[in-house]
């Protein structure tokens, strides 16, 4: 059984292809799994029936002979995707009970391409966090722990219940959403591959919105070409999201072949920052090195504003979520506090008790910001650093063709270490929020382990749409690495 | 700029977030550590820069002015903490 659950995606793609397993047989091993890994808290909501259900449908269709690209092939799902008839939480009092009428598009080409969904993802409430701590339904445990030790760390964030659940083998893979790092990140540090496509390439219908300019669903997978195989499904141009590009989707998995001789790559000098551990700096050293072998040019560029992204991020991301979030009254839908006087006083109090710290601390952010006196000396302010940012970028890009950059600033951390100061924990995306606020898409790829053992990930950056350059880059840093580790499974009871 | 406790309750306020009174000093403090830290900002010349608006280069499409969708009005009382046939229940708002 435990070599099903640790196929990688394409391995029991072709396996079901071949009549060799079929996805009842798979689901069944991941529906047990998923059981057995309950210490982790990876899911907010398991739907095993649904998915053997699932699964047997599937079966029918490839007795048939109509087979998708994803057929038969059990996935986990963040629970900020709306799964129509499946509860839907954002991790959030507010939404705790919440049941979508509708699927969102993503998801929907996902099952149209006949895969099986598991259940839903743990997360930060409302994707706002780098380290799963923020949910309403808990914590999640990294599967990684450090050598020697049995202290709980953190698997990231904000998708942290996929992450978890792709490392410890509990889906063949998963969905993530990323405004910040929110792919990168817990990819990073759980020792899995994460992409967050070009802004547009996906379509953003039915994923509960965060900060609508920079949110962008994405694979989370045990391999780059998973990765390529994930998103050539979850790729789309959609008529009920007006930002989703209208560019074909190419087959991304042909794009891997190639190889990059040739290939040039940036290093930005300004993402080596003071006080990194060592390990980061060597590992990005040797991930330059490692693509040099394969015939790339290394070439240094210059990305001058990297050090104001993330506060112009905390700037663009809490207004934006300030907005969004406002439509969360205790009226149509969601949580509603009792006891109320009046409507004024049952919209403060649904919030005020249905809305976690975090989200709270950034509704305020973006109400400030955007407030009569405030707006042009913050957002407008940050709007045109955005546009700096991204400007670093496109000059960049004239001298090479994808850039490599560690991830994270360090490993997963402790469980708790770092909720006392909230600045500490915006810092997990100094390295990954450039790529948001210039839409760019992004990859981590597992390249190595810190002495004590703990998962470390090196981030590619690719130009607008070129995913196909991207991930052919990435699986090249992938082949080098020969990252074969996983974690013990000490959680399985 | 600093942010002191009524500015915390000013905008709770227009946030239409319940704050408890116990928790505006230490949330002014929080945003203020935020606050001084996107100051930062200030040191670089925008000047003639033009305002992000869009982060693809991409003109928003245009479709038919039609109704494509509709009559869900028992799906969208599905999740209504409080309704009656097609309508959300709320406190009075009139006298």
């Amino acid at each position: 059984m435990s070599d099903l659950i640790s196929m990688s995606l394409a391995e029991a793609r072709d396996a079901i292809r071949a009549k060799k397993i079929s996805s009842r047989e798979l689901t069944g091993a991941f529906v047990s799994a998923i059981e057995k890994a309950r210490p982790l808290n990876a899911f907010i909501t398991e739907v095993g029936e649904k998915a053997l259900a699932m699964a047997d449908a599937s079966d029918k269709r490839i007795a048939a002979g109509t087979i998708g690209a994803l057929e038969g092939l059990p996935l986990a799902i963040k629970d900020l995707f709306c799964t129509k008839g499946t509860r839907t939480t954002a991790a959030s009092k507010i939404l705790g009970n919440f049941v979508p009428p509708y699927e969102s598009t993503v998801t929907q080409n996902l099952w149209d391409a006949g895969a099986v969904m598991l259940g839903k993802t743990n997360l930060d409430e409302f994707a706002m966090g780098s380290s799963n701590e923020t949910s309403a339904f808990g914590p999640v445990f990294n599967p990684w722990r450090a050598n020697n030790s049995n202290a709980n760390l953190v698997p990231g964030g904000s998708s942290g219940g996929s992450s978890a659940a792709v490392a410890a083998d509990l889906c063949l893979a998963a969905t993530g959403t990323d405004t910040g790092g929110s792919i990168r990140q817990p990819a990073a540090v759980t020792g899995r591959v994460g992409l967050k496509p070009t802004y547009g390439r996906c379509s953003r219908f039915g994923i509960v919105a965060f900060a609508s300019s920079l949110d962008q669903a994405g694979p989370m997978t045990k391999t780059v070409k998973d990765a390529a195989i994930m998103l050539g499904s979850m790729a789309s141009v959609d008529a009920k999201d007006s930002t989703s590009v209208d560019i074909a989707v190419p087959d991304y998995e042909k794009l891997l072949e190639g190889g990059i001789k040739g290939l040039r790559v940036g290093i930005p000098k300004e993402y080596r920052i003071d006080g990194a551990p060592a390990e980061i700096d060597a590992l990005w050293s040797k991930g330059a090195g490692w693509l040099k072998a394969q015939g790339a040019e290394i070439v240094e560029v210059s990305l001058p504003h990297t050090k104001y992204a993330l506060p112009t991020y905390y700037i663009v991301a809490p207004a934006e979520a300030s907005s969004n979030l406002a439509r969360y009254d205790g009226v149509r839908f969601g949580y509603r506090a009792s006891g109320v006087r009046d409507i004024i006083d049952l919209y403060e109090k649904s919030r005020g008790e249905g809305f976690g710290g975090e989200v709270q601390r950034r509704i305020l952010i973006g109400t400030y910001v955007l407030s009569a006196g405030y707006y042009d000396a913050y957002y407008a302010r940050a709007q045109k650093l955005r546009s700096l940012i991204k400007r670093d970028f496109e000059r960049a890009f004239e001298q090479c063709d994808v850039l490599l950059t560690p991830t994270t600033p360090g490993p997963a951390f402790g469980v708790g270490a770092k909720t006392t100061d909230p600045l500490e924990m915006y810092l997990q995306d100094v390295f990954t929020v450039t790529v948001n606020l210039a839409g760019l898409p992004g990859i981590s790829v597992p390249a190595g382990l810190t002495e004590s053992g703990l998962p470390l990930g090196l981030q590619l950056i690719g130009k607008a749409f070129d995913e196909g350059t991207l991930l052919r880059a990435a699986q090249a840093v992938e082949t080098a690495a020969a990252f074969k580790h996983s974690p013990a499974k000490w959680w399985s009871v | 700029m600093s942010v002191d406790k009524d500015t915390v309750r000013r905008i709770a306020k227009l946030a239409r977030l319940a704050v408890p009174e116990n928790r505006l000093e230490p949330m002014a403090a929080e945003l203020n550590g935020i606050f001084q830290w996107v100051e930062m900002l200030g040191e670089v010349d925008v000047e003639g820069v033009p305002a992000m608006t869009s982060v693809v280069a991409q003109k928003l499409k245009w479709r038919k002015d039609e109704v494509n969708d509709g009559g869900q009005a028992d799906a969208l009382m599905i999740n209504a903490p409080e309704g009656e046939e097609h309508f959300f229940v709320v406190p009075k708002v009139h006298e």
